[in-house]
């Protein structure tokens, strides 16, 4: 069995946090993996710069699904200055996935990408800002 | 230290012998020969990581897939790109002209535009503006030639006025060899807001091309010229253009989201590579690029420098030979087309095969630049990495040969 299918990984899958909608979110926001299918969705609640509330939903893999249910975890509360700060490579060791191949590092970066797609609008993919490597 | 009996070593077809001769291979501005690294780099994914690209979780299609992105990475570095993403695979120097015609040349022309090509342009450069100027009803000016071969650079400047929204021209001329001045080019058109598209399928073979050096918004090119396999070739754009340009083709891999009503496009340079790729034909030309770049694009166009100017002294002091396009070999191209007295260029081609002597008879696509000169086609020999001194002199020989059949 892969060390990524791990029990914090598929509890996180089963019983996913922060998993719903925020009907009065100020930011809203949905990305989709043109190559599986996977989508997320992120409403975002702020106060004084801060997260105050996170709630996502979408579907797909047990990887992009358990990433934005950890995600949420880690940055509810967090200052937005903070969360522009959150590197792919502090997600993926928070997951546990530092040695994922490319095509499932998308998967895993996912929530990441609509996280700050939505919050400061970056348009490519948090494993693509240097496009030489 | 250019080491041309080590270069021809990676060729394995040089060894070969034609008609009992030894080959002299003389046509490579038509395509060039392959070496090993290429041959090899695709035999290698066919063996052992064979699988369709970018949808694979499993490791043939990871490995599938960082071969093919990975030659994209150093294809767009051969050409100082700004970002792999601005590096479009396509069939070949045609189809991305093509491209280029059908996505920004049909959102963006009107009746009241101008396109300015050359009169040494490829067919492949012609006629892509010409099938659009019959749909959009724009204005097809010509930049003429003058009689040494160079591109007449006040009839160019007449021309280029606020009207033209396009100069499409050739790096360097396919028979003429000539070298045209992007750089110039590319600061008057710019300086009418004109965009500047170049086919480099001659030039980025045989020299160093730097798209931002150049300052210019599309180059077109082909694998097969440069060592690299058929199949395969490139667009290069300015990403702006690229992002405002709709897709080519529609189908897999281009899309983000399909629904029956409609579809949004993927991100570049994804959006215009519709369908499976030619995958083991982009590993081929990596394979490639990383060939020349080893060599350095430098040395190659010295080298080529030193043979032709070998090549046209020893052709002009064939009787009865004239040849055509600039006289100087710093101002062209690898290439010396000719015409013999008397003699018609596909007769001078098969007795020169039977020679043993490769090299090219007839219009190469460029019928206009032959009603240009008055022939009616002419004899190319051209020249790459591989070409020797020695392999000139057994084409002056040969065309001895043709000069005493035609006696």
């Amino acid at each position: 069995m892969l060390d990524f299918y791990r029990e914090f990984i598929l509890d996180h899958y089963r019983h996913p946090r922060n998993k719903g909608e925020l009907p009065d979110a100020d930011i809203s926001h949905e990305e989709h993996n043109p190559v599986c299918g996977d989508r997320i969705h992120m409403d975002i609640k702020l106060e004084n710069d801060h997260i105050a509330d996170i709630k996502w939903h979408g579907e797909g893999c047990t990887i992009s699904q358990a990433s934005a249910s950890i995600l949420s975890e880690m940055v509810k509360g967090k200052s937005v200055e903070e969360v522009r700060h959150l590197s792919k490579e502090e997600l993926l060791e928070q997951l546990g996935m530092e040695t994922l191949t490319p095509a499932r590092i998308k998967c895993a970066l996912l929530s990441l990408k609509v996280l700050k797609a939505g919050l400061y609008g970056l348009t490519s993919w948090p494993d693509e800002e240097d496009e030489w490597n | 230290m250019y080491n041309i009996e080590a270069i021809r070593q990676q060729f394995p077809v040089l060894q070969r012998r034609v008609h009992g001769k030894p080959l002299v291979y003389l046509d490579s501005a038509a395509t060039s020969q392959k070496p090993l690294a290429v041959i090899e780099a695709m035999d290698r994914y066919y063996r052992e990581y064979n699988a369709n690209v970018h949808r694979g979780v499993h490791t043939l299609s990871e490995e599938a897939t960082a071969a093919y992105e990975g030659a994209r990475k150093r294809i767009a570095r051969f050409i100082n790109a700004r970002s792999p993403r601005e590096l479009i695979y396509t069939r070949n120097a045609t189809e991305a002209i093509n491209l280029v015609a059908a996505t920004w040349g049909r959102t963006n022309l009107t009746p009241n535009d101008a396109v300015l090509i050359t009169e040494m342009e490829h067919h492949s450069n012609i006629v892509p503006w010409q099938l659009l100027r019959d749909q959009i009803g724009f204005e097809l000016r010509v930049v003429p030639v003058t009689d040494d071969g160079y591109l007449d650079m006040e009839a160019f400047d007449r021309l280029l006025d606020e009207r033209v929204k396009l100069v499409a021209v050739t790096h360097m001329s396919n028979v003429l060899g000539t070298i045209n001045p992007i750089a110039e080019i590319a600061r008057k058109a710019h300086a009418v807001g004109a965009l500047v598209l170049v086919d480099g399928a001659q030039s980025v073979p045989h020299m160093p091309v730097d798209v931002q050096a150049l300052d210019i918004d599309f180059l077109a090119f082909s694998a097969h010229k440069m060592a690299g396999p058929t199949g395969i070739g490139a667009l290069w754009a300015r990403r702006d253009l690229l992002e405002a340009m709709p897709p080519y083709m529609g189908g897999g891999d281009m899309i983000a989201l399909v629904t029956l009503e409609r579809s949004t496009w993927a991100d570049l340079p994804y959006k215009f590579e519709a369908g499976t790729p030619a995958i083991a034909e982009a590993v081929g030309f990596g394979a490639a690029v990383d060939f020349l770049s080893a060599l350095g694009m430098e040395n190659i166009r010295a080298h080529e420098i030193e043979i032709t100017e070998y090549a046209l002294e020893a052709l002009s002091e064939v009787p009865g030979l004239r040849l055509l396009g600039p006289r100087k070999a710093a101002d062209k191209g690898g290439v010396a087309a000719f015409v013999l007295d008397g003699v018609h260029p596909h007769d001078i081609a098969s007795i020169l095969d039977a020679e043993g002597v490769a090299v090219r008879a007839g219009h190469h696509c460029a019928q206009p630049l032959m009603q240009r000169y008055n022939v009616p086609a002419t004899t190319r020999a051209s020249f790459y990495v591989y070409t020797t001194r020695e392999e000139i002199d057994r084409l002056v020989e040969a065309l001895h040969v043709v000069r005493k059949v035609f006696a």
